[in-house]
């Protein structure tokens, strides 16, 4: 009988030492696998060799692609060699080490399937692009539409860029505002809290395009003369401000309301105002905190700059489009999205950069 | 007149009456302790002092000036009044030497050479100098603890709140922090603890107050309290601690 009722007699039954788990099967699968993806690529590779009409260029892509595809026969063929040192040690009693190399025999079978899996996708999506003798491919990526539209596509996406920097640095500063407002304490702050909810509420609610149609084409109809004499550009800002300064600000709230109350506690008990405190603490933490889904934010509003081709504004996919209609062929308006990937990509590399840096700095290190 | 005139504080949260006419006087350089089980009133009640709190009913005085209710200057009150909290509370996105300046400087109005003068004093005086450039994820529990205290004496201050500032610490941490407060103390600055440190207690309190369901129950001299208790409730808690292993 136990001393204590919080330890009883009846433990857990000591267990029996587990047999290695089993490899063949697992390595047998990766085999078919390795096959089939050597197997497609081949073909997607002569696909391409052929639209090319054996051109040294596609043909030495082919080549790499099919090598490439080879390696996942490497950790399959280890898988193998594990499968059999497996048995004989099991066959010796060696019931450790055999537990051990099958382990490693049964990880190499899966690495090998990892490799496969996506090598089949590779090899899946070059034949679709080769498909229908090159349909898609000459669809999306021929050459010659793109050299011609080239010179005058990039020169108007400078435009793209143009709106979407001044608008972000508008929304960065509206969207903060906007958010403070919709947080002024108190019934003073009542009435400015209402207006900062609806203005969210109502402009998150319109559709982008929306927005854009009537601010640059109606703001000029109204007559106002401040209006009138604006450039279409300009308008375009607007309408992408009014709608992002909506989204932004409530990225900035949750950003606040996420720096925990004891910071604001500990700013207003060292006699700092509120307005001190929301500067010196509350806003520079919040500002840290949000600053991925900010970026978020303005990938799309980058993005939305495309919208503007609705209100004829001279930007990127607007001649494309122009070109495209030309030329009968969509290649221009991919280019567009080769701009748009090329911007994006080092923007979201820049921003894990400062997360980390900010905090490798707060670590010390 | 005593320093620091707590008269018949009330303070509820909702319908919940978290303290429930609370009467303490502190006289200058005094050290009072409030002891008492979670939850009955001890961090509320420094809190209210402080402002952080805004009580219903009763007031507060210091040196005679009413600092509750309507029309207080709540920023020029907590420049005479700091509180140090039990989760230390530094501002993460500042270095140790920034967090100690930030009050000084933008409140104070002290310039920031003063400012820096006087926090790299400070920062000496309780071993932190060192960490001068850091920032506070990069301390220890008791080291960041040591320059939130530095943060609130920056000020100047003429009253200390101290909320349980070493129950968030490793018990080896724990030892530091008190020394400071110890030296505070023998200063003569007048605080007014919250503290589970018995011990401490003992040794540090001019007078020490037993907190119950939002009430003083009991109070007296340190010895009075902890060697003689007269409420059954304060034996009780008292007996609690002994077996818990902390007086």
């Amino acid at each position: 009988m136990s001393a204590s009722s919080l330890v009883t007699e009846e433990l857990q039954p000591s267990p029996s030492p587990s047999p290695p788990r089993p490899v063949y099967r697992l390595a047998v699968v990766a085999l078919v696998l390795a096959a089939a993806v050597t197997a497609v690529m081949i073909k997607g590779a002569l696909m391409l060799r052929d639209y090319n009409h054996d051109g040294w260029l596609a043909t030495t892509i082919g080549v790499v692609l099919v090598v490439l595809s080879l390696y996942a026969w490497v950790p399959c063929a280890r898988a193998f060699v594990g499968a059999r040192e497996r048995g004989a040690l099991l066959a010796q009693g060696e019931l450790v080490p055999s537990r051990r190399v099958a382990a490693r025999a049964r990880e190499e079978a899966n690495i090998s399937m990892g490799y496969a899996a996506a090598g089949l996708i590779v090899a899946g999506l070059l034949i679709f692009l080769f498909a229908n003798s090159g349909g898609v491919a000459s669809t999306f990526f021929a050459i010659d539409p793109i050299k011609q539209s080239f010179h005058q596509v990039i020169h108007a996406f400078w435009t793209n860029i143009w709106v979407a920097c001044v608008s972000e640095v508008l929304v960065l500063l509206l969207g903060l505002l906007v958010a403070i407002v919709r947080m002024l304490p108190g019934r003073a702050g009542m009435p400015l809290r209402m207006i900062a909810i609806v203005y969210c509420d109502v402009f998150r609610a319109i559709p982008a395009i929306v927005v854009i149609f009537l601010i640059v084409f109606g703001l000029p109809l109204t007559g106002v003369h401040f209006f009138v004499t604006m450039s279409t550009t300009w308008l375009g800002i607007i309408a992408l401000t009014l709608t992002y300064t909506a989204y932004v600000s409530e990225v900035y709230r949750a950003g606040l309301a996420s720096i925990h109350p004891s910071q604001s506690a500990a700013a207003r008990s060292l006699g700092l105002g509120y307005v001190q405190t929301l500067r010196t603490v509350l806003v520079p933490q919040a500002v840290r905190r949000v600053i991925p889904p900010l970026l978020n934010d303005f990938i799309s509003l980058q993005k939305d700059t495309a919208l503007l081709s609705t209100a004829a504004i001279a930007e990127a996919l607007l001649v494309s489009k122009l070109w495209e209609s030309q030329l009968f062929n969509l290649s221009p308006v991919v280019l567009v999205a080769a701009f748009f990937i090329i911007i994006t990509i080092p923007q979201a590399r820049f921003v894990d950069y400062l997360i980390d840096r900010d905090a490798a700095r707060r670590a010390g290190k | 007149m005593a320093f620091l005139e707590i008269d018949d504080v009330h303070k509820s949260y909702g319908h919940h009456e978290v303290l429930k006419g609370v009467t303490l006087n502190v006289e200058r350089h005094e050290v009072v302790c409030l002891i008492g089980a979670s939850g009955s009133g001890k961090s509320t009640l420094l809190r209210c002092v402080n402002a952080l709190e805004e009580i219903q009913q009763g007031e507060i005085r210091i040196e005679g000036d009413t600092v509750t209710g309507a029309g207080v200057d709540l920023n020029a009150l907590r420049r005479d009044v700091g509180i140090v909290f039990q989760s230390y509370n530094l501002f993460p996105h500042m270095s140790v030497l920034d967090n100690v300046m930030l009050a000084p400087i933008r409140v104070g109005g002290v310039n920031r050479r003063a400012a820096l003068e006087r926090a790299e004093r400070l920062l000496e005086s309780v071993g932190m100098q060192d960490k001068a450039k850091s920032y506070p994820d990069m301390l220890s529990g008791g080291q960041q603890q040591r320059v939130a205290i530095v943060r609130a004496l920056a000020m100047q201050p003429r009253v200390m709140l101290l909320d349980e500032i070493t129950a968030a610490l490793d018990p080896e941490l724990v030892g530091d922090v008190l020394e400071i407060v110890r030296e505070l103390a023998h200063g003569g600055l007048t605080m007014l603890l919250a503290t589970h440190e018995m011990g401490f207690a003992k040794e540090v309190a001019s007078q020490v107050c037993f907190l119950d369901a939002g009430q003083i129950l009991e109070r007296g001299s340190a010895q009075q309290i902890f060697e003689d208790p007269q409420e059954p409730r304060t034996q009780q808690f008292l007996s609690r601690v002994v077996k818990s292993g902390r007086l």
